[in-house]
């Protein structure tokens, strides 16, 4: 079980970085690099899991039950998730500018900033 | 959870996770990214967290693909 | 470098992080165990604040520095996308579109665009209670309000959507959040009872400003793309 929690999340990891090297399309990079952060989130719950236990919410109405899921990890992953979609956004704002520039989406065209 | 729910959901991820990565076309992945984004959230509500899962569905299943179509159609004129 | 090249160094790269990554993993505790010291000292400090939400808690007052630089990385990204998607002087704005409506899409959304927004509200206010909080009652509240153009098209969303309003929101509210954490850097209204809408102290406004602020920035965002994608057309 612990082979497959943090196995998945070195695969999605992987697979995204290796999506980014082989793409022939800027927009395919940048959903690419979505994937290898989408890793990281599963690697960070996957550490705080505990076994039957339940969400560290303690909702109106139900009596207060330890121990419970971290909520430390948790914390850290759902404000990532946002904001790394807005980072997303910068990236293919970036990917419309270097079409409208280059006429190109194909990381291999761009050599502008070869010597 | 029982165990073969957490590895069902594991399983589920790794092959859609790979299903995004080997999608050339980025107007497919935007379909592809979007059921990546219920699947990953299906596996955070089975790890026990309620708050990510309602984040990576708002962010991940609308928000995201939203703006990757518009990209697509914007720089395939 | 050419693609070939390219690709065995990453599996040079990628093979060797392979062998890092399984062997910082098998130095881990087991998958499910039950030791978490930070779990424990942050449900206890949780719990001396009222608030249920403990991941609330811990985004908006046990770090809640945390949150106000992830807020600024968000800023940081609206404006950078803002100023890139700007208009260029040989580019003209079309100020109607030419989308067909389908009427089955537009019922559907016409139907669930009063329900989104209440689903949005309800996540936002009762951040501190229920799971939700400013940032996922932030976003739904953005991409309910783009129902509007699944069901109207591109005009009906311009004309209801006033994007000055949403720019001057998104400023006023980070500012407010940053002002909020620095009047008193530490929670500073009365906690209440635990479990009680208006508990929590300062955890519950920190969410409101938080989501209008996540909000408008997503619909400013979202509005840029739409513009590029729909409404310009080149020289």
């Amino acid at each position: 079980m612990q082979i497959l929690a943090y196995g998945v999340a070195g695969w999605l990891i992987l697979a995204g970085a290796f999506g980014m090297v082989r793409s022939r399309n800027l927009i395919h990079v940048t959903v690419c690099l979505s994937v290898c952060q989408s890793g990281t989130y599963v690697l960070l719950l996957a550490i705080g899991y505990q076994w039957d236990a339940p969400a560290p919410v303690f909702s109106p109405g139900s009596p207060i039950r330890l121990p419970v899921a971290d909520p430390v990890v948790q914390s850290l992953t759902f404000t990532d998730i946002v904001v790394s979609a807005t980072v997303t956004a910068l990236l293919l704002a970036l990917a419309i500018q270097i079409h409208k520039t280059h006429r190109t989406l194909d990381p291999d065209d761009l050599q502008s900033l070869k010597g | 959870m029982s165990a073969a729910l957490i590895v069902v959901a594991l399983l589920l991820v790794a092959v859609a996770g790979t299903a995004v990565v080997a999608t050339g076309d980025p107007a497919r992945q935007a379909v592809t990214l979007s059921a990546y984004g219920v699947v990953l959230a299906l596996l955070f509500l089975v790890l026990q967290a309620p708050d990510v899962a309602l984040s990576q569905i708002a962010v991940g299943t609308a928000l995201v693909p939203l703006m990757v179509m518009l990209t697509v159609r914007k720089t395939e004129k | 470098m050419s693609r070939r090249t390219r690709t065995a160094v990453f599996g040079a790269g990628a093979a060797v992080l392979a062998v890092l990554f399984a062997l910082a993993v098998a130095g881990l505790p087991p998958f499910g165990n039950g030791d978490h010291p930070y779990r424990d000292l942050a449900i206890a400090a949780a719990l001396r604040q009222a608030t249920p939400n403990v991941v609330s808690s811990l985004t908006f007052d046990l770090r809640g520095l945390d949150t106000l630089g992830e807020e600024m990385i968000l800023l940081g990204s609206v404006v950078g996308a803002v100023a890139l998607l700007r208009p260029r002087r040989d580019e003209t704005v079309r100020n109607r579109s030419r989308t067909e409506n389908n009427q089955s899409v537009a019922l559907v959304a016409y139907v669930f665009l009063p329900l989104t927004l209440l689903i949005g509200f309800d996540l936002l206010v009762h951040g501190h209670l229920t799971p939700g909080g400013g940032f996922q009652g932030g976003v739904v509240l953005a991409t309910g309000l783009h129902l509007l153009y699944l069901s109207g098209g591109y005009d009906a969303l311009r004309r209801l959507r006033p994007l000055a309003w949403y720019e001057w929101v998104e400023g006023l509210t980070t500012a407010a959040f940053a002002a909020a954490g620095l009047i008193g850097v530490r929670n500073f209204l009365p906690h209440g009872t635990i479990q009680q809408l208006f508990s929590a102290g300062t955890v519950p406004i920190l969410n409101i400003l938080i989501g209008f602020a996540v909000g408008a920035g997503a619909v400013v965002l979202l509005a840029q793309f739409l513009t590029q994608a729909i409404a310009l057309e080149d020289d």
